[in-house]
């Protein structure tokens, strides 16, 4: 790329020079000087609507945000004075006038980025006790909560889920005082295109998104005597919840978490990752059979629900390439309350199953009728997400760091790195290709690492040699980018053997339930996201057992209670079918 | 890219119920506007005279032919507006607010089916369609009824009492200003002066004026209006 012309300003009386076409705000940060932002963010299209970025140009007569002005020469930016800062309060003085004052009460209390911003630019009282936007709470979804009385108007959920999910269910309707961001027609979420991936939850700036809760029922059920209670964790768990209390991105918790379910009075702590190695056995044989011509290739993966929604929503055409396989969480759950149930000589309806998750499609997941047993219960009972058991872990007053290293419970407990990786982009794939190797050629796979599958950008295509076969692999984190090979097989334009489809940019790691990251860390930073991958992969390559097919635990499942990969009691419990769903989304 | 997705057939025999052959054609004039050279599935460019007159609209000329007129025939020109990754939706999104035109140019309103079948005809999202339609004030959302009443709001009628009027109107009717009755038979706006100061304070019922009235004569002017609509049968919206 030719290298772009300098550009020399000044900013606050000090002369930089930054290459052309740098916006003044980005230039500001090259001095050390965050200015303040409210609707910007960085992997998200320009707005330029809330204003708080504002800056003096000389010689413009009016304040200019410094999110959309780029630099020229001999610009002169002041990004303080006392004109500026008090303008930037007034702005945010309106914001907050307009808005519940209820932050005492509220979820994002201690991480809300609108009182974040009050405090920092001096917003001390309320003068406008005039009339406020009201609009009812929206819970008609299993995953999502919309409370257009907290939103800002900022649009920020409005372009995640259009240009990073592809799925447009969000837009502002009205205009003025009336104007509120929902699906089409106001529907309920339930109701419209929403894939439930709650992304628009991870970059709202204040409450207006959250997940349903479900702490409510988990103490619930941890105080009931009668109730048996078991938890699994997902693989990008313990890569983030260290962030809650203030550990650094990255920080590998598994033992800690554990201890601290423990804690919280769970009565076995199982591994979602042995369900993750499961599900790479069953879909291995699936692979094979389709390779065979018994199903149509590509085989997409089906671990995430945000994906099998959009899949039933936008592409119903693919749904005989989903895989068969139920998600790691959804088969741990079954097995739980058959296998687990059985040896523990407990009836399954004592049984009481949580799943943390990264995810909040995941609770639409469980509630779905396809993971029901025959009674109407479903088999996952309630799903917390990353951040609702930081929360449970405080509210307990449980000092994480301090705790000695637990370990996860038989007989669901023990699981290869190749489970771990699940959490990441592309996890599944190298996880796939771990076993597919070693079930298409007979023998041990010659590698472990298939390192053309890592890394968090959005898309991967590539070859991966597989005995005398050459398997065309695709892997794709946030849909708008899986819509580009989800085209190309649509069109027939290349022919894939499998893609791998995770909903959130990053994969599970980025996923709707995760941390609020730090301030002055975006949610999507994939600077953030690579630390929490790195984590996974350390994991992996930390443990001894590195592929699925090795583990004892699922050797032992097979043989004294599925009888097989593959088999009718597997397909039976682990498989399942996705039909078309409306409305229909426009691609 | 294709232009079309597997449930084209049905997107469009829908569309067609929803919104009639007349405008469906319209859409694909206006598609075929923004259409690449490339395209070989021949739709958007076929399909009968260039440009419908609006009847609904009078005196005005034909916003939705304006609204398309003067676009380039050729594509790429319209590409540079276009952001994140899908060119050819924006190219589709910027026939949208003329589509929306000429839908209520026919129909008088848009109605969620309206909208939800443009947004599938036209592969513009939903959420955007709605966004678009209830931002602009011209845009109506729920039919209209068969008598438009203007309350002039103008300061002039306001300090002679038009805000007595108005209420009695209300009262009488049960609807706010922008709804419309459920009979269907009138809808209520506010008006920004009509010009007739001298009147004040003055209401219209569809093109009649009426000056200089009291809340007292507002049962009277409605039953009026009442007895008119049931000698002509049940209103249907008039698309004025």
């Amino acid at each position: 790329m030719a290298k772009k012309k300098k550009v020399n300003l000044t900013i606050d009386g000090i002369k930089l020079a930054v290459p052309e076409g740098t916006t003044v705000m980005h230039a500001a940060e090259k001095l050390g000087i965050h200015i303040p932002r409210l609707c910007y963010h960085p992997d998200l299209s320009l707005a330029g609507s809330c204003r708080v970025c504002i800056v003096d140009v000389k010689g413009m007569g009016y304040f200019m945000a410094s999110c959309s002005v780029n630099v020229w020469e001999g610009m002169e930016v002041q990004t303080n004075s006392p004109e500026i800062r008090q303008a930037r309060r007034d702005i945010v003085e309106l914001l907050v006038d307009n808005h519940p004052m209820d932050c005492q009460t509220c979820e994002r209390d201690g991480n809300c980025e609108l009182q974040n911003l009050a405090y920092s630019l001096g917003v001390r009282e309320r003068l406008w006790e005039g009339r406020r936007k009201r609009f009812p709470l929206e819970d008609s979804s299993h995953s999502v909560v919309r409370n257009a009385e907290k939103c800002i108007l900022c649009g920020r959920c409005v372009r995640v889920c259009a240009e990073i999910q592809g799925v447009y269910n969000l837009s502002q309707h009205g205009r003025g005082f009336t104007t509120v961001v929902a699906p089409a027609h106001g529907a309920a979420m339930d109701d419209s295109v929403c894939i439930q991936c709650g992304q628009c939850i991870n970059v709202c700036p204040t409450a207006a998104f959250l997940e349903k809760s479900s702490t409510e029922d988990v103490w619930k059920a941890l105080a009931d005597p009668n109730k048996h209670v078991v938890v699994q964790t997902a693989p990008s768990i313990r890569a983030a919840i260290g962030e809650g209390f203030g550990l650094s991105p990255g920080t590998p918790m598994t033992g800690k978490m554990v201890a601290a379910l423990r804690v919280l009075g769970f009565d076995a702590v199982f591994d979602t990752d042995f369900g993750a190695d499961l599900t790479i056995v069953e879909e291995a044989h699936e692979f094979l059979s389709r390779l065979q011509g018994h199903e149509p290739l590509p085989m997409i993966t089906s671990c995430s629900p945000g994906w099998i929604s959009f899949m039933e929503k936008f592409y119903p055409e693919l749904i005989p390439h989903a895989s068969t396989c139920k998600s790691p969480m959804s088969m741990l759950s079954v097995l739980a309350k058959t296998y687990y149930a059985q040896k523990k000589g407990l009836d399954p309806s004592q049984i009481y199953v949580v799943a943390v998750m990264p995810c909040v499609a995941k609770k639409y997941e469980s509630r779905r009728p396809e993971h029901f047993m025959a009674d109407g219960v479903p088999y996952t009972d309630a799903v917390l997400t990353t951040r609702e058991l930081i929360w449970m872990i405080k509210c307990y007053g449980i000092t994480i760091a301090t705790l000695p290293d637990g370990q996860f419970d038989d007989p669901l407990g023990t699981a290869s790195g190749a489970g771990d990786i699940f959490g990441t982009t592309g996890g599944v794939m190298e996880a796939t290709l771990r076993a597919a190797s070693e079930l298409v050629t007979g023998r041990p796979a010659d590698r472990l690492e298939f390192t053309e599958v890592r890394a968090v950008e959005g898309l991967r295509e590539t070859y991966v040699a597989i005995g005398d076969q050459n398997i065309h692999v695709g892997v794709a984190n946030g849909l708008q980018n899986a819509k580009i090979l989800l085209d190309k097989v649509v069109s027939g334009q290349e022919k894939f053997h499998v893609i791998e489809v995770m909903a959130c940019p990053g994969g599970c790691i980025g996923g709707g339930g995760q941390p609020y990251p730090p301030e002055g860390v975006k949610v999507l930073d994939p600077g953030l996201l690579r630390k929490r991958a790195s984590a996974l992969y350390a994991i992996d390559s930390d443990k001894a057992l590195r592929k699925s097919y090795e583990n004892p635990a699922i050797d032992e499942l097979y043989d004294t209670f599925l009888g097989g990969p593959g088999s009718e009691t597997a397909h039976q419990l682990l498989h399942t079918h996705y039909h078309a769903k409306t409305p229909r989304g426009i691609r | 890219m294709s232009t079309t997705t597997d449930n084209w057939t049905e997107v469009e025999a829908t569309a067609k119920r929803v919104l009639g052959e007349k405008v469906v054609a319209f859409i694909d004039r206006c598609r075929g506007r923004v259409a690449r050279p490339e395209r070989s599935d021949g739709r958007g460019e076929s399909g009968g005279d260039p440009a419908t007159p609006f009847s609904a609209v009078r005196g005005s000329p034909d916003p939705a032919q304006a609204a398309t007129e003067g676009l380039p025939d050729a594509p790429g020109d319209l590409r540079s507006t276009v952001s994140a990754g899908s060119e050819t939706r924006a190219e589709r999104e910027s026939q949208l607010i003329a589509v929306l035109h000429k839908v209520q140019a026919e129909f008088g309103y848009l109605a969620e089916a309206h909208l939800d079948a443009v947004a599938q005809l036209l592969r513009v999202p939903a959420a955007k369609v709605a966004g678009v339609a209830s931002f602009y004030h011209y845009f109506r959302l729920s039919p209209r009824g068969k008598f438009v009443i203007n309350v002039c709001l103008g300061t002039a009628c306001y300090v002679k009492g038009a805000d007595r009027v108005a209420q009695k109107l209300m009262d009488e009717l049960g609807i706010a200003f922008g709804e419309t009755s459920a009979d269907g038979v009138f809808t209520l706006e506010a008006a920004r002066c009509l010009g007739t100061c001298g009147l004040a304070p003055v209401l219209m019922v569809g093109d009649d004026v009426h000056p200089q009235v009291t809340p007292d004569q507002v049962p009277l002017i409605l039953e009026k209006y009442l007895s008119k609509s049931r000698q002509e049968g049940a209103g249907q919206g008039s698309g004025g």
